[in-house]
């Protein structure tokens, strides 16, 4: 009996490869929040994250979408059946929940960042990029907002949620440096007017984090050596484990229909 | 040990323009702002809602039910506040 | 969901006021509401507290061995819809403790209560969630034993919990159906997903039969429930009701009830079913299933792990408040 790989390989043009980093991103994130499901500090919280988990899973699911269309997939096959090292996520959102704060310092920094990321993006050259941004635009604006006001009541609550709160953010400032790298393939979709360029998003992004740290009576982290990887598939040791548990039953019955 | 209690918060939806607020819950919350965010949370899940108002449940004056029949039953003999209460000739027709 | 609270017995105290409650009991009898202001027998209000907090519980306690699948549903579409509706558990959960509010309990005294072990939930979900399959059973079977037993409840006498059931019927809705179609999906799969469906089913059926509560016969107390029009049909009747819609369900797709004495008796024009195992129901309310620890344990890491941040939330306001104070002085 012969023994195959149930993986499959991607012709990533540059097009597809962005695709995939931004739906990769929405996914990942979306399943570390739904991990909150049942587990949060208060029954209005759990809401709360279920609803954000969710927005990112649709995002995720429009991006798969468009992407497969490009490149002969599906969306579930696009999720399931790529193995870590395909995987195209922004190593800030596989990283383990922690405690709420933590949870709640990664969904600020990742949300201040690709909020406006959406809002350029609803002006790209490519229409159906256009469409999926203004969706999720209107979506990571709450996740901003939610994410905010937490922030501002754990960094000026008790001073343990302010140590808390402090703690998370310095853990995962050193994954903030990937938002906003570009390599060649992305570069050629900023040129042609299909993708924004991060860099230019980056000053908006440190000052929208600088107002609420003040608020929240936090000190802004400093900035050293930044984490890279996740755009080309080297990812931390916490991904693997999302896949397992992602894609286990495709991955034991090939070919089979849920 | 019960714990410090968390703000309880009454929530009312506008479901369309034009519809009045109308109740639709509660939720806890430690303020304001953390109640309005609750209340778009949990009871907006299913495009119910265009705008939310929350006010603590400790604000609202009810009226005993004690007094129900004298406050609203006295109104219930005044029928010619109704417009059914009046004749028309029928030639002149809806008016 | 789950209405085991009435299978406990309710210690009838001597009539308050006769006058007064024979007054509330024609209220009742004319399909009138009860409003959380209103007078009520002392008895009325324990039953409802008592009824609906362990409704909430259940919901809460629910979002375990379901919540047990998210990360691993086996579709983007599969996960969405499941995440959802354990998030909508949660939202019934709160929805019910706010019902039971109105009659004078807060959230922290029922939570309380749950927490030590001194109220029950549903028995049916000290039971474990082993593969994907049961996902699509639970929603089938359990969430269909819920619906039976709550849409009685929309007309429950007091306004607020029949409020609440509306609003949690009509979001409901689509539990049952997500469970099937995964069933659906299953039975028509592969011969191993056939496999896992029937499993599940097997492993399933009974408990979900044993949530209705005890048999009429053995049922000590529902009487004053059913005159106070809190409960509206007995457990047996809507056990039967139950059966009645499911067996057909399980034909359909090709999968079999694990009771060989299930058979269709043409005279009533119901499904008649074998014995069921009373012993294990009452064992497991007790105590005795395979997860009631787990359950519980984990329900008080959450709230033990959640104390800090609703600390957070309560200290930040009261400064919030102070600056205002100052601001205004």
């Amino acid at each position: 009996m012969s023994v195959t790989t149930t993986s499959i390989a991607v012709d990533e043009t540059p097009l597809v490869l962005h695709l995939l980093r931004r739906a990769d991103d929405a996914l990942i994130l979306g399943h570390r929040l739904s991990e909150w499901t049942g587990n949060a500090p208060t029954l209005e919280e759990d809401l709360a994250l279920a609803n954000i988990a969710l927005d990112l899973i649709g995002q995720s699911r429009a991006l798969f979408d468009y992407a497969g269309s490009l490149c002969g997939l599906d969306e579930d096959q696009l999720a399931y059946r790529r193995d870590a090292r395909q995987y195209r996520n922004l190593l800030i959102t596989e990283q383990l929940n922690g405690d709420f704060a933590c949870t709640i310092a990664r969904q600020f920094l990742y949300s201040a960042f690709i909020d406006p990321y959406w809002r350029e993006a609803m002006s790209s050259s490519d229409a159906t990029i256009a469409a999926i941004a203004a969706k999720a635009e209107k979506e990571t604006a709450y996740h901003l907002r939610h994410a905010s006001e937490w922030l501002i009541r754990l960094g000026d609550g008790t001073g343990e949620s302010h140590r808390r709160a402090q703690a998370g953010l310095e853990e995962l400032w050193p994954f903030t440096g990937e938002f906003f790298e570009v390599d060649a393939p992305d570069q050629s979709l900023i040129d042609a007017g299909t993708i924004p360029d991060p860099a230019e998003l980056h000053d908006g992004w440190s000052s929208r984090i600088n107002t609420i740290l003040a608020r929240a009576t936090l000190t802004r982290p400093k900035d050293s050596w930044m984490q890279t990887g996740g755009r080309t598939g080297r990812h931390s040791e916490h991904l693997g484990h999302i896949l397992a548990e992602l894609q286990y039953l495709q991955r034991s019955h090939p070919g089979a229909k849920w | 040990m019960t714990e410090a209690p968390t703000p309880l918060w009454e929530v009312f939806v506008r479901s369309r323009n034009g519809l009045a607020h109308k109740h639709a819950g509660s939720v806890h919350a430690a303020d304001a702002q953390m109640a309005l965010q609750a209340a778009r949370d949990v009871y907006t899940r299913r495009g119910e809602g265009l705008s939310v108002w929350v006010v603590p449940s400790n604000a609202i004056t009810a009226s005993d039910p004690a007094d129900r029949e004298m406050l609203f039953e006295p109104t219930g003999s005044k029928i010619y506040r109704h417009p059914t209460f009046y004749e028309v000739p029928d030639e002149v027709g809806h008016m | 969901m789950y209405t085991q609270a009435l299978n406990t017995k309710e210690t009838v105290t001597a009539a308050e006021d006769p006058a007064r409650e024979a007054r509330f009991q024609a209220r009742i009898d004319a399909e009138d509401r009860i409003e959380p202001n209103d007078w009520m027998p002392e008895a009325y209000r324990r039953t409802l507290v008592r009824q609906i907090s362990q409704h909430a519980h259940s919901e809460i306690i629910g979002m375990q061995p379901e919540g047990n699948w998210i990360t691993r549903a086996p579709s983007l579409r599969r996960k969405a819809a499941l995440l959802a509706k354990v998030q909508d558990e949660g939202g019934h959960g709160l929805y019910l403790y706010a019902a039971a509010e109105t009659l004078g309990v807060s959230r922290e005294e029922v939570t309380d209560q749950l927490l030590s072990g001194r109220a029950k939930y549903s028995s049916i979900f000290n039971y474990p969630t082993l593969t994907w399959a049961d996902i699509g059973t639970i929603g089938w079977l359990v969430d269909g034993a819920a619906i039976m037993n709550q849409i009685p409840l929309c007309r429950c006498s007091y306004g607020p919990y029949a409020r609440a059931m509306i609003r949690i019927c009509r979001e409901e809705s689509f539990h049952q159906r997500q469970g099937y179609e995964i069933m659906v999906t299953l039975a028509n799969g592969t011969p191993e997903q056939k496999e896992m469906a029937q499993d599940a089913l097997n492993r399933w059926w009974w408990p979900s039969l044993m949530m209705f509560g005890p048999p009429d016969t053995a049922s000590q107390h529902s009487d004053k429930s059913m005159q106070w029009k809190i409960k509206r049909f007995s457990n047996d009747e809507l056990r039967q009701k139950f059966i009645d819609a499911t067996v057909p369900q399980a034909r359909h797709i090709g999968l079999t009830m694990p009771d060989p004495d299930m058979r269709f008796n043409e005279a009533t024009g119901h499904w008649e079913h074998g014995p069921i195992d009373w012993e294990e129901f009452k064992r497991v309310i007790a105590g005795g299933g395979p997860c009631n620890r787990q359950r519980l344990t984990h329900r008080n890491k959450v709230h033990a792990e959640g104390a800090w941040v609703r600390e957070a939330a309560l200290a930040f306001a009261e400064k919030e408040r102070a600056r205002t104070q100052q601001k205004a002085a």
